[in-house]
């Protein structure tokens, strides 16, 4: 088996096009990653067109003067504005030279916001009639995945900006409650401050007078003091209905299965499980492939090797190249994103089994096929769906449905291979369940590929 | 009738050392019966062609004689490690150089020396000169050359060629033959097939007909020139002949 094994490190070595391939491979799937989990997603380019007049860009509400720019800035940390030269421009020409942007692909969205923002929120604290503002999104939905993006995006911004309004506002109304309450003074515009009582205090002239006063007044000046205390304290429960109505609902997220794998850390594993599968399947189904193209597999088999010995020969040379790549692969990513390297020995057992059971899968690949290229365009045509198969989440298909493609998944090395990775990589759960799961699937992808060599062989 | 010259006599001093024996040699591939009850004998040192048109049985023959499949029934008195076996194709791996192929077959037959074996078919195929090229780049005799060298490198006594000349040219195919020649005048028993009737007539000292899985005939070559003249009667020339022997014999 030592000489098999050597025979075909010399080939591989003489073989400069695939080496490259499997060299490559990784380096530039490992840098991409690396640079699109440090970069963080690109933002959409969105042109930014404010109508509202500079004199109307502070809004008075209550006793709180608030600044629109704040909520532009906060807008621009999501999006890259495009500048939209607006000078010179009526506000309808400004509008469609924004629109032009988008239309030219320069931007993929354009947001307008009204000349009459400022007027119309601040007519909400006085109960007008013209309703709220409106703010137009237009977009290009050319392309529908970058347009759910921007969409998102945009209506992410502007919920959040419509919630810290609300909260300003339920402010607002739970100050006049007080006062309604309690009394005091309110300041109003063009006349001088006003003096309200208040129903608390109200309540306190009522009950003083009463005994001054005869037994029929005294009746109705209860009726009335009855009244103010009912008020009062229904109007006390006004505070905490409003104060709720601000964010009804609060969510408290509690994962139940899986660990808490961030993103980033859970793209790693799956590029790595990724390059794993592509390169340990290729090696090991092509080796053995390569030996009857060569038609050198009869005279091994005559007696100068055991088939299974031929097998595990195939399926060891796979494994060790794919864990030489996927360790090369893990130490570039580590230059982008921080990798717990104490973890390194965790890391060689789960590539290193991950590795075996799809050499197994290869060898039995490679014993149903008769040449390197039917054995190639078979691991491609069987990786694809199975890797998209085990990354079903849960909830997005019917629940039969997901139930078949986590059985199916359980009967390919992928999934486990995931799992025993995210696990040394992450500490995200217990590795041993996969590493087990993926020793059973080495046994019997070898059983199979050992069938299949006395059956097609 | 012109048939082809060269026809060499049985050795009957060969022919009484029997290297390899196979008896009653059946295989049967579902409905299809590629071999029905073949025998085969082959003395020391003699050279026996196995012909018959394509699909015969005749690398099925040749296939179990060396162990590569099994016979459903029938016996063979040699293992697969005592016999020699040169696959139609050459069976080389094209990235390995010439000495280098034939260094792992020497190290996978756990010979003693590999790198004296290694010497010795390279002197034997005369590719000295050509050890360190890579075998992908040599022409279709020279692969031949070496093919037939791993066939050897386990020094049995007896070598089975399963059309060792197939798709060569006729200069190609010369030098193979120089070369199973010398192997069997240094007392090598060598079985080979082909469908070429010229090449079994002019190398073998016995020829075995194989039609649809049965044996039809087995003698020399002069032997089979005089029944295909017998039973194929008309034809000018030997060819003819022979198929219309195969005709009057049922196939």
């Amino acid at each position: 088996m030592r000489w098999l094994l050597l025979k075909d490190l010399r080939i591989l070595r003489r073989s400069p096009g695939l080496v490259a391939l499997l060299v490559l491979y990784p380096v530039v799937l490992s840098v991409l990653i690396g640079f699109a989990l440090s970069a963080g997603p690109e933002k959409p380019r969105v042109a930014f067109v404010s109508l509202v007049p500079p004199e109307a860009g502070e809004l008075e509400l209550g006793n709180e003067q608030l600044d629109l720019s704040q909520y532009e800035e906060r807008l621009f940390s999501a999006i890259d504005p495009v500048d939209v030269d607006c000078e010179g421009k009526s506000p309808a020409q400004c509008r469609q030279a924004a629109i032009e942007k988008v239309e030219s692909g320069e931007a993929v969205a354009a947001l307008v916001l009204p000349a009459n923002l400022t007027d119309r929120l601040r007519g909400l604290q006085k109960l007008a009639i013209e309703g709220p503002p409106r703010v137009t999104v237009y977009y290009n939905a050319d392309d529908p995945l970058k347009a759910a993006y921007v969409e998102n995006t945009i209506k992410s911004e502007l919920r959040d900006a419509n919630v810290a309004l609300t909260s300003k506002f339920t402010e607002i109304g739970l100050s006049y409650l007080d006062l309604i309450i309690e009394g005091g003074e309110v300041d109003v515009p063009v006349l001088d401050d006003l003096q309200i009582l208040g129903l608390e205090r109200a309540e306190a002239i009522v009950e003083s007078v009463r005994p001054q006063v005869g037994p029929r007044q005294r009746a109705q000046l209860d009726q009335v003091a009855r009244f103010s205390r009912l008020a009062r304290e229904n109007l006390d429960l006004s505070g905490p209905l409003l104060r709720a109505a601000r964010e009804p609902i609060r969510v408290r997220q509690v994962a139940l299965d899986g660990a808490s794998t961030s993103l980033s850390s859970f793209a790693v594993a799956l590029a790595v499980a990724v390059s794993l599968m592509f390169v340990t399947l290729l090696l090991a189904a092509g080796a053995l492939a390569l030996e009857r193209e060569e038609n050198a597999f009869l005279r091994l088999v005559r007696g100068l090797v055991s088939r299974t010995s031929l097998l595990l020969e195939k399926a060891a040379l796979a494994a060790l190249c794919s864990l030489v790549i996927c360790l090369a692969m893990l130490a570039g990513i580590g230059l982008f994103v921080g990798l717990e390297w104490s973890r390194f020995p965790l890391w060689v057992v789960a590539v290193g089994l991950g590795a075996l059971a799809f050499g197994a899968m290869g060898t039995a690949v490679g014993a149903v096929t008769k040449d390197v290229r039917a054995a190639s365009l078979l691991c491609v045509m069987l990786s694809l769906p199975l890797a998209f198969l085990a990354l079903v989440p849960s909830g997005s298909v019917s629940p039969l449905l997901y139930d078949a493609s986590r059985a199916v998944s359980a009967l390919f090395p992928f999934k486990p291979a995931l799992d025993a990775l995210d696990a040394a990589l992450n500490d995200s759960g217990s590795l041993f369940a996969p590493l087990a799961h993926l020793a059973a699937l080495f046994a019997a992808f070898a059983v199979l590929a050992r069938l299949a060599l006395r059956r097609f062989a | 009738m012109a048939y082809p010259s060269g026809v060499r006599e049985t050795s009957g001093e060969a022919a009484s050392e029997p290297a390899l024996v196979a008896e009653g040699i059946a295989k049967r591939f579902g409905d299809r019966e590629a071999l029905k009850g073949v025998s085969l004998r082959a003395a020391r040192g003699e050279l026996v062609a196995v012909i018959g048109p394509n699909g015969a049985g005749k690398t099925t023959l040749l296939s179990i004689l060396a162990g590569v499949q099994r016979a459903d029934s029938g016996s063979v008195n040699l293992g697969p490690d005592q016999v020699g076996w040169v696959p139609q194709q050459a069976a080389l791996y094209g990235k390995l150089t010439v000495a280098e192929n034939l260094r792992l077959f020497a190290r996978l037959e756990r010979l003693t020396d590999p790198d004296a074996a290694v010497r010795e078919m390279l002197e034997l195929t005369g590719l000295g000169d050509r050890a360190g090229d890579l075998a992908a780049e040599l022409s279709g005799g020279n692969r031949q050359r070496v093919n037939i060298a791993l066939g050897l490198l386990g020094r049995q006594q007896v070598l089975l060629l399963d059309e060792p000349s197939a798709a060569l040219d006729s200069r190609q195919r010369e030098r193979v033959w120089e070369f199973i020649l010398d192997l069997a005048k240094r007392g090598t028993t060598v079985v080979y097939s082909t469908h070429d009737l010229q090449e079994a007539a002019r190398h073998a000292e016995r020829v075995v007909v194989l039609a649809d899985g049965e044996a039809l005939f087995e003698g020399s070559p002069a032997e089979l020139g005089e029944t295909v003249e017998r039973e194929g009667s008309g034809h000018r020339d030997f060819e003819g002949a022979f198929v219309a022997f195969l005709r009057h014999r049922g196939h």
